[in-house]
């Protein structure tokens, strides 16, 4: 059974980068488990939002408040984030880089960190003794492995940002159920990607982004709607 | 949770694993302390007493340019792949990456100056007349003072266009007191002298400038 609560709130978030701005009075509410496709064209806000869920970029003006906290220090444990860059040093192996992230979270201990790191690589189908370094790995597999990153600390709150670029179809079908069986155990997922017809079935509510503002939330993936509901709007 | 002296150990511990396998700091560093060392050496033909005059400024003018290498390597590392972020959105302490990285640096400039120092010693036939064992806590303090600020300064100037340029134009002119103690307790304890004023001038900046870096650094990193 799902949690129906706000986990999300986000209220007139402003963002601007200079005279630029990225994200224009985003006001949203997203319950918790549950998975949200972040859709929309190349500059529509869709990473600007991701980052500030994540804490790496402050508002310029409005508020987010997560689990309730509106200071992300206080939730960061509960938040795990895979942006589009790997996030991984690529002279290290998985395991190692795993193993460091691990520290910084807590999950000490060398049985238990080992354990926690071994797991989540192969929770991503990647392999935990493969001892060659992030540098050396195809895009695809950094992809999982900066997933598998992004579920060390078994967050509440997963935030992936373009997660099935670069992936092959198989390994992204793996990768979406994967994240469905995430949201059946509770966590609630933002995904920001340009492959929405992959979370189709999957997604719990695609919202759509259009110049720095949510333009639409639907249940299933009717682009085609959205973008007359948006040119009604705007007349 | 683990302590953030915990954090730090392991920080520091990486970034030495990293730079063990990719050796561009300290490799970086050597070539370019060498190429002064031998330009230098055949540019000048010093008398043993003017060796002593102008080595405190020679070596550690070198030091510090090499030492600006390492400390731009230090933080590039951390932005490849903006692995920078995944620190900053875990609940690891700022401070703790600041004192790790700053160790890191303290290492580096240490090796480089042990290596270095023989062959500074060995070109411009170096002798001295002074307490010796206070070249080494000179070295020690002084090699503190310019790579905490380096790295400050270092870390503040990672999101700038042209950060190789700006380390140097935000470091150099806050440490020419430490630079000058530095430069000054060598020549001092070179030529005979005890430097125990420069000493104590250093340790203060040490000082400082430590807990200046430490109650800022949270804000620098967390700068967009």
């Amino acid at each position: 059974m799902t949690e129906t609560v706000s986990a999300v709130t986000v209220s007139n978030l402003i963002k601007q980068f200079g005279r630029f701005a990225a994200l224009r009075g985003v006001t949203a509410e997203f319950s918790g488990g549950k998975l949200y496709a972040i859709l929309g064209d190349n500059g529509a806000g869709k990473t600007t939002l991701l980052r500030t869920l994540a804490g790496l970029s402050q508002p310029s003006g409005g508020g987010v408040s997560i689990l309730g906290a509106s200071k992300f220090r206080d939730i960061s444990v509960q938040v795990g984030y895979m942006a589009h860059p790997s996030l991984l040093y690529d002279e290290m192996s998985g395991m190692e880089n795993l193993e460091y992230f691990a520290r910084l979270y807590g999950i000490s201990g060398n049985i238990t960190g080992k354990a926690r790191c071994a797991d989540v690589i192969r929770t991503v189908g990647l392999d935990p003794d493969l001892v060659r370094p992030v540098g050396q790995y195809s895009q695809g597999m950094r992809q999982r492995m900066s997933l598998a990153r992004a579920l060390l600390n078994d967050p509440k709150i997963l935030l992936l940002d373009e997660p099935f670029s670069n992936v092959d179809v198989h390994s992204a079908i793996e990768m979406v159920r994967l994240l469905a069986r995430s949201r059946d155990q509770g966590k609630t997922i933002f995904v920001v990607t340009h492959q929405a017809s992959l979370l189709e079935g999957a997604a719990d509510e695609f919202v759509w982004m259009e110049f720095g503002k949510i333009v639409g939330r639907t249940r299933e993936l009717k682009r085609e709607q959205i973008r007359e509901q948006t040119a009604e709007q705007q007349k | 949770m683990i302590a953030p002296t915990g954090i730090t150990r392991v920080t520091l511990l990486k970034d030495l694993r990293l730079e063990w396998r990719s050796k561009d700091a300290i490799n970086s560093m050597l070539f370019f302390s060498l190429l002064v060392v031998v330009v230098f050496s055949f540019s000048f033909d010093p008398t043993a007493e003017e060796s002593r005059q102008i080595a405190g400024g020679l070596i550690w003018v070198a030091f510090l340019f090499a030492a600006v290498v390492a400390l731009n390597q230090t933080w590039a590392r951390e932005i490849r792949n903006q692995v920078l972020d995944a620190y900053r959105i875990s609940p690891a302490p700022a401070n703790s990456l600041f004192m790790a990285k700053t160790l890191g640096n303290f290492i580096f400039v240490s090796v480089l100056e042990a290596l270095m120092t023989p062959l500074f010693i060995m070109f411009y036939r170096l002798r001295s007349l002074g307490p010796a064992w206070q070249l080494l806590l000179i070295a020690v303090l002084g090699t503190w003072a310019l790579v905490v600020n380096g790295t400050f300064f270092a870390a503040m100037s990672l999101r700038t266009r042209s950060r190789e340029i700006m380390l140097p134009l935000l470091l150099f002119p806050i440490s020419i007191p430490a630079l000058l103690a530095m430069v000054q307790a060598t020549a001092d304890i070179l030529n005979g002298e005890g430097a125990r004023f420069w000493i104590v001038l250093l340790a203060t900046y040490d000082l400082v400038f430590t807990t200046v870096c430490l109650l800022l650094f949270e804000t620098v990193l967390n700068a967009e």
